[in-house]
């Protein structure tokens, strides 16, 4: 008898304490920002971009009267955490991001439609492309962002007409290695290796008319079995490899020992020192290379009560030509509003030399089935590039896979 | 009655009779009371701060739930009864707050389709499929705006070439008398003008507010997102309140709620955002059903529960080594090699496997290019070497714990015990098989099982060091060679980013692992105890 009281005492504690449990989340994640209920605006910021957005957001306390508050995330977390707490009505008001979260964020409801009027003028097509889903505008680009071909002009004088001239002048330099690509194992790195796939006419997923991409699954093909004995070729002759990691391929720049390196502009401060010249990535397969283009930017919260005030902050605040250059100097970004792009790149040849290698880059496709495409893909041809499959066969398999993933989700 | 039962009757009620002749703690108001007091004021007044937010916030159930925790704490720590809950309230707080209320929240998530596409309510997901369909009328122009009040209700105002027209959400724009001075009305007939500070105020109206652009419902109607701009949009989705239904203005198409949480056609055409809906043991069935599935299954069970078992015996019987070795009184400098063979310990797991990864890449690796003199083993992309690196990885972290625990248990065997052992004439052996190493399995055996369990869901060590690879080459599933149940759960699933989220399939699968340990562990646990007979 006594024990079933003290039973009965144990059970009643434990649902008490169970929900208790979550009682103590939801009053630290109110610290983190309720949207509205201060009457000012809540913007979740990564670090680097933390000073930039900072100093917009006091003209904008200064003009309006309405106070910003800043939180600080590590830029990893912000994608899932925007998705879990905006249902929640946690989320902030605004919040950084990049632009393949977009199709993700859509089909779940958690971004809302953003309407920047004449303003659509100043920015640069491509980036706003990015940050249009289904014909209709989700978010602010800031920055646009893409491979290239970054050469050290002291081991390299002249920019390479093809990818082969390219390999021939690396080996004529007398450095380890021709060129640098990194890779990361067996995971691969499809993402940087588009722009030598695309050479070849090998695509990931159609786009329609006005540049808007399908569901249509397009890696298949003659143009995909090409790349992938190209990729088996550079492999075996040791141009491509698996082990080269991001940590290695830039140590290994930096130390002079290649006098090329494909890679992007979240790369070049780590060069310092050396002169640098920026072309496009030379075609392998005979075609323009298309590097993939993406674009960061800031979205603001379907459930924001604060919408008035956020949409007047980023048309207002975020994109002119003062807050556009604050956050290149940040990042190394060639911002996403004309007027700041040509006022950058007036007195940076770096970012003009990747604006100009980005002249036939395509958007990073942001719909959702990319999410089932890049797992494959990456192992896919750091299997090929090793020398471990067979490509055609590898190739062929991938595809199916993918669709099967496309399909079975 | 014999003396032995009187002297058991006088141990019972010594208490009682203690009791009487002292007054109880709860009673006994000495210094004891007092820091009794002062803790548990500070335990109820962080509750009531916790009742406070929970209640600002709308959380009614933690609310009230946490009003009856206090209830309970309060009457637990302030009476003479409950002596046992005494002790046991703060354990079990922290038991299911951190345990039960995790596992249960799993279970429900678990038979839930939350994940991609399915992440809110269904208010939430309706509330998103007319704002995401509700579009700007192509070509349309932007009108200069401003938020008018009639009195009764809030309006919009716009500058539509010359003239100014205005209208609430009852009334469709009309031309009124106006002044307008470089693009901005600054007063209209009949309407209050709305300055900046009001209309901030009132932003959630202005922002769900829509005056029709004219007479005719198809012409669309004004709204503004920043209080200064108007936009003629037209909405492609109605949402039929009573029906529960979407209709597609432009192509008649009328969307049902269907069985998994979307709005879905007669053709069975679907809207993209749904929203979460029970789907029963449908995660489950998802999970044995695919065949894409069922062949990798079985290699990552087997080698879940090889990697598992090798682990613990690996690290076990390595640290057991150097326990017993070090052990030994003869050796000199014996503290300084005890704190080197924990370093492996002090160092954060996390960096100690990046480290490894690195140190084990191909080319550039340390082991291939300076151990190894330069060869070429790609140990993280062949699947037997993957395993076993992965397998001596984890026995360079995990065995100071095993040698803490060893040292530690063959330290409180008795000497006498052993001594006992050699007079009885027994050898090193002989005393090593019959003595030590049963007394030593006692202590140990419940940390073993426990390492066992924690070793079966080790997803730090795989998903930093081999994210699973090398993939499999027959499997059509981004599934590898070091895959363990718990990092297969996290690719499938989509976790990782390689496929659309599933926090559903996630959590029936994790609750599936969590089975097969729980059932393991209770089996070890019962066969431990014929080892505790040796006592």
């Amino acid at each position: 008898m006594r024990r079933s009281i003290l039973l009965a005492g144990v059970l009643t504690t434990s649902l008490t304490l169970a929900a208790c449990g979550s009682s103590d989340d939801s009053t630290e994640s109110t610290t983190d920002g309720a949207a509205g209920a201060s009457g000012g605006l809540t913007i979740w910021v990564d670090d680097t971009r933390e000073a930039p957005v900072a100093a917009a957001a006091e003209a904008f306390t200064e003009e309006t009267g309405v106070e910003v508050e800043l939180v600080q995330k590590n830029f990893e977390d912000v994608r899932p955490d925007f998705l879990a707490q905006v249902p929640t009505g946690e989320g902030p008001d605004i919040t950084v991001g990049a632009h393949d979260w977009l199709g993700e964020f859509v089909n779940n409801g958690v971004v809302a439609p953003l309407e920047i009027g004449d303003k659509a003028a100043e920015f640069d097509e491509v980036a706003l492309q990015v940050y249009t889903y289904d014909g209709q505008l989700y978010g602010l680009p800031y920055g646009v962002e893409n491979v290239a071909l970054i050469r050290n002009t002291a081991l390299a004088p002249e920019a390479p007409a093809t990818w082969d001239d390219m390999v021939a002048a690396g080996q004529a330099a007398g450095t380890p290695f021709p060129v640098l690509v990194q890779s990361n194992g067996e995971s691969g790195d499809p993402y940087t290796h588009y722009p030598m796939q695309t050479s070849f006419g090998s695509t990931v997923f159609a786009q329609d008319a006005e540049g808007r991409y399908t569901n249509e699954l397009t890696l298949g093909g003659e143009e995909g079995k090409a790349y992938a004995a190209w990729l088996a070729a550079q492999g075996a002759a040791g141009v491509l490899d698996i082990d080269t990691t991001y940590d290695i391929v830039v140590e290994e720049f930096k130390n002079g020992n290649s006098p090329f390196i494909i890679g992007g502009p979240w790369m070049v401060a780590s060069f310092e020192g050396l002169d640098l010249a920026i072309d496009p990535v030379p075609s392998a397969g005979g075609l323009p290379s298309q590097p993939f283009m993406g674009a960061p930017g800031f979205y603001v919260n379907a459930q924001s009560d604060n919408q008035l005030l956020a949409n007047e902050f980023l048309v207002d605040y975020m994109s002119t030509v003062e807050a556009q250059v604050a956050l290149y100097e940040v990042g190394d970004r060639l911002p996403a509003v004309t007027a700041a792009a040509e006022q950058v790149a007036a007195t940076d040849p770096i970012v003009a030399g990747f604006r100009d290698a980005a002249a036939d880059a395509v958007p990073a496709p942001s719909i959702p089935e990319m999410a089932s495409v890049w797992t494959y893909w990456g192992n896919t041809e750091a299997a090929i590039v090793s020398g471990k499959s067979d490509p055609a066969e590898a190739w062929d398999k991938m595809v199916s896979d993918i669709q099967g993933a496309i399909d079975g989700s | 009655m014999s003396s032995t039962q009187q002297q058991r009757e006088a141990d019972v009620s010594s208490p009682r009779r203690h009791d009487s002749a002292r007054v109880s703690h709860a009673r006994d108001f000495g210094r004891g009371f007092f820091a009794k007091l002062a803790i548990m004021g500070l335990v109820d007044a962080l509750g009531v701060y916790v009742v406070i937010t929970a209640f600002t916030v709308g959380s009614t159930v933690i609310a009230w739930s946490m009003v009856a925790l206090l209830l309970v704490a309060n009457v637990v720590y302030f009476t003479r009864r409950a002596l046992p809950m005494k002790y046991l309230l703060p354990g079990l707080a922290f038991l299911f707050v951190y345990q039960v209320f995790t596992i249960g929240y799993t279970g429900y998530v678990a038979f839930t389709n939350y994940g991609d596409g399915h992440n809110g309510t269904k208010d939430q997901a309706v509330a998103a499929l007319l704002a995401q369909n509700e579009k700007r009328v192509e070509g349309s122009a932007a009108y200069p705006l401003a938020v008018v009040s009639n009195g009764d209700e809030l309006g919009f105002a716009i500058v539509d070439g010359d003239d100014v027209r205005a209208g609430t959400a009852q009334d469709p724009l009309s031309v009124v008398d106006a002044e307008v001075s470089d693009g901005v009305i600054t007063a209209v007939d009949g309407f209050e003008l709305l300055d900046r500070q009001s209309v901030l105020a009132e932003q959630a109206t202005v922002a769900s507010l829509r005056v029709a652009f004219g007479d005719d419902p198809a012409a669309g109607s004004i709204r503004t997102q920043d209080g200064r701009n108007g936009y003629v949009y037209t909405s492609i989705l109605r949402y039929d309140e009573d029906a529960d239904t979407m209709t597609n203005a432009e192509t008649g198409v009328v969307y049902a709620e269907n069985d998994h949480g979307q709005f879905e056609s007669a053709e069975g055409e679907k809207l993209n955002v749904g929203w979460r809906v029970f789907t029963g043991l449908d995660n489950i069935r998802t999970a044995f059903g695919d065949e894409r599935y069922s062949v990798p299954f079985l290699k990552v069970l087997v080698w879940t529960f090889a990697f598992a078992i090798l682990s613990v015996a690996g690290t076990f019987l390595l640290g057991l080594f150097f326990a017993v070795v070090l052990n030994d009184p003869r050796l000199k400098y014996q503290r300084l090699m005890r704190s080197l063979l924990i370093l492996p310990y002090a160092f954060p797991a996390f960096m100690s496997f990046l480290l490894w990864r690195g140190m084990l890449n191909t080319k550039y690796g340390f082991i291939n290019d300076t151990l190894l003199g330069g060869m070429d083993i790609n140990w993280l992309g062949d699947p037997v070497l993957a395993r076993l690196a992965v397998l001596a990885v984890q026995m360079w972290v995990g065995f100071p714990y095993m040698f803490l625990i060893a040292t530690g248990a063959l330290q409180a065997i008795p000497a006498e015990t052993i001594e006992a052992a050699k007079i009885d004439g027994a050898g090193p052996l002989r005393i090593w098989r019959s003595v030590t190493m049963p007394l030593l399995l006692v202590a140990v055996t419940p940390l073993l099982i426990a390492s066992f369990s924690f070793n079966f869901n080790n997803f730090n060590i795989i998903e930093m060091l081999t994210e699973g690879g090398p993939m499999f080459r027959d499997a059509s599933v981004p599934i590898g060679s070091t895959d363990i149940l718990i990092t297969m759960v996290y690719s499938i699933s989509g976790l990782d980013g390689g496929a659309p989220k599933n926090y559903g399939l996630a959590s029936a699968l994790s609750i599936i692992i969590f089975l097969i340990v729980a059932t393991i562990s209770v089996i070890s646990f019962k066969k431990s105890r014929t080892l505790e007979e040796i006592n």
